[in-house]
């Protein structure tokens, strides 16, 4: 299997003033075609050092990165342009689109900076990719008009339409409430099963469990690497969602409202009006 | 090619979103450019109205007047020193071959009764060339004769102004008018010539006698204010200055290496230093102006650097999707010089639609060339870049991680 992520000793330091603060120290750390990784930490832990080293919007202080099988931590700036260009798709946690730009045009994005020229029509692809997110009536629309998770899809898919060899996603639900957080994390899945590599950066012990390995960092390296056992599958737990609610509505509506927590019928009742 | 189209596109839409702000910053350029133009075209247009003054002063003009020009030396200024005589203006007439004509001017202010009242006004005593010599023709009446000239005969041809104030109501030929007591008969009225400009009266507002009549019986003395000739062609003017020249020292008896106590100002002469006036001016008006396109370009950084930040954001999203620095950097100067060049296009339109109706609708003559134009549209790109240069190194040297976290 092809090693998307490979690296060596990688440190990174930071200098304040007299102080120096080093926020990797050594990471190895390799991710296979088809992986899905939870890079988990509490804050201060060095992951987002790392999601900013691996996304090549940073360059390390020392150590060796493969990206693809590339070697990019010594290339230049418009080297690293052109890496994020063609290799990776970036999702964060304030999903980062152009307000006032339509959800089609915040997709096509990517490729009005591709210097490569290998997608041919830049808005096929765009649909394209809204539409492997399931927002294919939602083209021009803005994110002003858009929800929480439907602005999540549209980075989503801003991520997916360059083909990258790798999606690295920073909190991507950490602006969300739980419910989309699981449709967010099922689209990841469902990404995932069709084969692509995906490395989600979360403090969120829930949301890691979705992914197929864990890697726990403290002070700038990592402490643990383990495999998930009895990963979760987003899409059944939605379902779960779904019937859990239409029970509570029931018992509400049928005037027994019995339930361990009071705030979960009040919900509930919203949502069912 | 694509690419240019999209910088374009987004450059645009940038625009458009802040209407209101991008409409200011444009006025600083717009004003800059139009008054540019505007004030060019005020001061070619009223370098040719000079010009057409001059040319309409005579017809390859030759001024000789008493007294040394000293430029740069004390000036004893012209007059100061009378020492042309009728027998100067004999002599020139009888050597020279390169003059079409030469007439004596002795000339006086003088308060005139006659018709209704009476007019103050200036009276010139010239021989009958001097009609040729000054493009003067008649409007009703004669010119005077070689004849009346001889024999200082009490004659006046008069100018329309005075016209107008001494006879409104009657036809002037025939009546007489008296200057300082002495009755001249009116034999003949000149055609209308307009304001003489810059160049000093109402060439409406004379009256012409013979020059002997002026001399002899109004002024005294021997001598006469100044001599006025015509060359036979512009090519011959030069050539007959110093023919003019030469006889006047041989008749003024001036030594080798003495100053002539004359001066020989021709039309080319005048016109040179007319047009030197008007260029010092115009470039005056001109960069006046210019400064506040300056302004204006200041006023499009402002508002760069305000857009950069306001931004920053924007910027690390676009970087971090694969925008390099020169793409950042290609995407604000784009912005500054569409927004100049906009802005530019807008001012030459104002600039053209203002100085057509000065032309129209006042006596300010104006003049647009192609030229200034021109300067003035590459002026301002040249200003939108220069100014929106380092709002955009400004933005594309941002760090991405950071310009991502900016709120």
């Amino acid at each position: 299997m092809k090693t998307v992520i490979e690296t060596k000793r990688l440190k990174r330091e930071f200098r304040i003033g007299e102080v120096t603060v080093q926020a990797l120290r050594g990471v190895d750390l390799r991710v296979e075609e088809g992986g899905f990784t939870a890079i988990m930490g509490s804050s201060g832990s060095g992951k987002s050092t790392l999601m900013n080293l691996l996304g090549c919007l940073d360059q390390p202080t020392s150590g060796e990165y493969y990206l693809d099988g590339k070697h990019v931590s010594a290339m230049t700036k418009d080297e690293y342009a052109s890496v994020r260009n063609e290799k990776i798709g970036f999702v964060f946690q304030g999903f980062n689109l152009l307000s006032r730009t339509t959800a089609i045009e915040n997709v096509e994005l990517p490729l009005s900076y591709d210097r490569t020229g290998r997608i041919k029509e830049p808005r096929k692809a765009a649909i394209e990719a809204l539409e492997r997110v399931g927002l294919a009536e939602r083209l021009d629309h803005v994110p002003s008009q858009l929800s929480g998770g439907q602005q999540q899809r549209v980075a989503i898919a801003r991520a997916l339409v360059n083909k990258p060899a790798l999606v690295l996603a920073d909190e991507p639900t950490g602006n969300l409430d739980t419910k989309t957080s699981i449709e967010v994390i099922q689209l990841f899945q469902q990404l995932n099963e069709d084969g692509i590599t995906i490395v989600l950066v979360t403090h969120e012990h829930d949301i890691a469990q979705y992914a197929k390995r864990i890697v726990q960092m403290r002070d700038g390296l990592i402490v643990s690497d383990t495999q998930v056992k009895n990963r979760r599958n987003a899409a059944n737990d939605l379902k779960e969602i779904e019937t859990n609610k239409k029970e509570i509505r029931l018992a509400v509506e049928n005037g027994v409202a019995e339930s361990n927590s009071g705030q979960e019928i009040f919900l509930a009742k919203g949502a069912g009006k | 090619m694509n690419s240019l189209k999209r910088l374009m596109k987004t450059a645009f839409r940038s625009i458009y979103r802040n209407k209101m702000r991008s409409m200011l910053t444009a006025l600083g350029i717009i004003i800059g450019v139009s008054s540019v133009i505007i004030m060019v075209a005020i001061g070619s247009g009223s370098g040719m109205k000079m010009q057409e003054q001059i040319n309409s002063l005579g017809t390859n003009l030759i001024m000789i007047s008493p007294g040394e020009a000293k430029t740069g030396g004390v000036s004893k200024g012209g007059g100061s020193l009378s020492r042309l005589t009728f027998e100067d203006v004999a002599r020139i007439k009888k050597s020279t071959t390169l003059l079409s004509g030469i007439s004596p001017v002795v000339r006086a202010s003088e308060q005139v009764i006659g018709g209704a009242g009476n007019w103050s006004t200036s009276v010139y005593g010239v021989s009958t060339d001097y009609f040729t010599i000054k493009n003067r023709g008649l409007e009703s009446g004669e010119f005077f004769t070689d004849r009346d000239v001889q024999a200082s005969r009490k004659v006046a041809i008069l100018g329309i102004t005075v016209v107008e104030n001494l006879f409104p109501d009657e036809p002037p030929l025939g009546k007489q008018i008296r200057i300082r007591n002495i009755p001249f008969t009116v034999i003949g009225v000149l055609k209308e010539k307009g304001e003489g400009g810059g160049m000093g009266n109402d060439q409406d507002d004379q009256i012409m006698i013979p020059s002997t009549t002026a001399l002899y019986r109004l002024k005294g003395g021997q001598y006469i204010d100044m001599i006025n000739a015509s060359a036979v062609s512009i090519e011959e003017i030069d050539n007959a200055k110093t023919e003019i020249e030469e006889i006047l020292r041989d008749s003024h008896r001036l030594n080798e290496g003495e100053e002539n106590d004359f001066t020989i100002r021709t039309q080319a002469e005048i016109t040179e230093t007319a047009s030197e006036m008007t260029e010092t001016i115009t470039l005056l008006l001109g960069s006046i102006a210019g400064v506040s396109l300056v302004v204006g370009g200041i006023g499009i950084m402002n508002i760069m650097l305000v857009s950069v930040t306001e931004r920053t954001r924007e910027i690390g999203i676009r970087m971090s999707v694969g925008a390099r620095s020169r793409d950042v950097l290609a995407q604000f100067l784009t912005e500054a010089a569409v927004l100049s060049l906009a802005a530019g296009v807008t001012g030459i339109l104002l600039s053209v639609a203002v100085s057509v109706s000065l032309n129209k609708f006042t006596s300010i003559r104006t003049s647009l060339s192609f030229e200034i134009i021109l300067i003035a549209f590459l002026f301002s790109a040249a200003v939108g870049v220069f100014f929106g240069f380092y709002p955009a190194r400004k933005a594309a040297s941002l760090n991405p991680i950071e310009a991502l976290r900016y709120e």
